[in-house]
């Protein structure tokens, strides 16, 4: 089994196709929270699947300030299918080519099948690892680790009116 | 293990004596073929055990890729409203096959609820917060898919045939009585 990036590393940078024809970068999150699933492939049944799951949790997930990607090797085309037949709101992104070089950097990658690791990671506003989790394959997580760990997170929302405040005493 | 983050409450719907030994919570959606195929096995589980269990269903609707889960999930509720919560459960699992909107006022009017109400209900989504604080306290106690059981507060693993569930109440029946 893998052995995936801890909290308090950097998070290693990475710049994935997200549609045939456009690319998503780490550093186009940074002063956001972003939450990084790795997932073995698309196309898993309904009413267990880790990416519809999340797709429902969205808001909860911005309300806390985190934005969400998901990340397996599968190919663009094959994400645009999955995320149109789901409804997917959110982007995911092709560890295609070369295949699994980001799941590699984030210890995240399952060189026995040549598949991700089921693994989640928080990025906070720095481009650090805050937390992270790695699931057995089989098992769809949830989503109630995520929240938790966000809730121990400073409040982002809370900072920024506090920094307002303080600039326009009443 | 995961455990019940929210506790059953009197908000719950509930079908069986608060009193029962066993408490066991569904989280479900009523476009979900699993969820229609455990129903039976609830109902079964409900006569084997009889006063020795209650059941509580919550809402789970993946919405986005059931788009007949919400309307259900309202005119569940819609019918709670009138005290006719567990009959609409039931006829809708027991019609998942062809559920449709059409469908819901059609058991609605077997119901003798006003279909007017219902369109209403559905329309302005009356029920939305009830269905989503169900959702949101399932996501919190950790249910990944549909559907997800409780035995008295403890994730029911494995499957939902009925020796499966059976042996979980069981199980749970068992830790209790030497307290007794």
């Amino acid at each position: 089994m893998a052995t995936i990036l801890a909290s308090g590393t950097k998070a290693p940078a990475f710049t994935l196709r997200v549609t045939p024809d456009q690319t998503l970068s780490l550093s186009e999150f940074a002063g956001r929270r972003l939450i990084l699933a790795f997932y073995p492939a698309d196309w898993s049944p309904v009413c267990g699947d880790q990416m519809t799951l999340y797709n429902h949790v969205l808001t909860e997930f911005r309300k806390k300030g985190a934005d969400l990607v998901g990340i397996s090797v599968d190919g663009p085309w094959c994400h645009q299918a999955f995320a149109r037949d789901r409804n997917l709101h959110f982007p995911l992104l092709a560890d295609f080519h070369p295949k699994g070089e980001v799941s590699r950097a984030y210890g995240a990658y399952r060189d026995d099948v040549g598949e991700s690791a089921r693994a989640l990671f928080i990025i906070d506003q720095h481009g650090m690892i805050a937390w992270s989790h790695l699931s057995p394959v089989a098992v769809n997580p949830g989503a109630d680790g995520i929240l938790d760990a966000l809730d121990q997170m400073p409040n982002l929302e809370q900072n920024h009116v506090d920094a307002q405040s303080s600039r326009q005493p009443a | 293990m995961s455990t019940l983050k929210v506790p059953v409450s009197p908000r719950d719907h509930r079908r069986g004596g608060p009193n029962a030994a066993v408490t066991l919570v569904e989280y479900g959606d009523y476009q979900c073929p699993y969820c229609a195929a455990a129903h039976p096995v609830v109902r079964f589980l409900e006569s084997r055990f009889g006063p020795a269990l209650s059941v509580v269903f919550r809402h789970f609707p993946l919405v986005e890729v059931h788009p007949l889960a919400a309307p259900a999930a309202e005119a569940a509720e819609y019918a709670g409203d009138h005290g006719r919560f567990w009959e609409m459960h039931d006829a809708i699992f027991s019609n998942n096959n062809r559920l449709s909107t059409q469908l819901l006022f059609a058991l609605a009017g077997t119901l003798q609820l006003s279909q007017m109400g219902l369109r209403d209900s559905i329309a302005r989504s009356l029920h939305a917060d009830r269905i989503r604080e169900d959702f949101i306290g399932g996501i919190r106690s950790g249910v990944n898919g549909t559907p997800t059981f409780f035995v008295n507060g403890v994730r029911h693993q494995g499957g939902f045939s009925a020796p499966e569930l059976a042996a979980s109440i069981q199980d749970e029946m068992g830790a209790l009585a030497p307290a007794r």
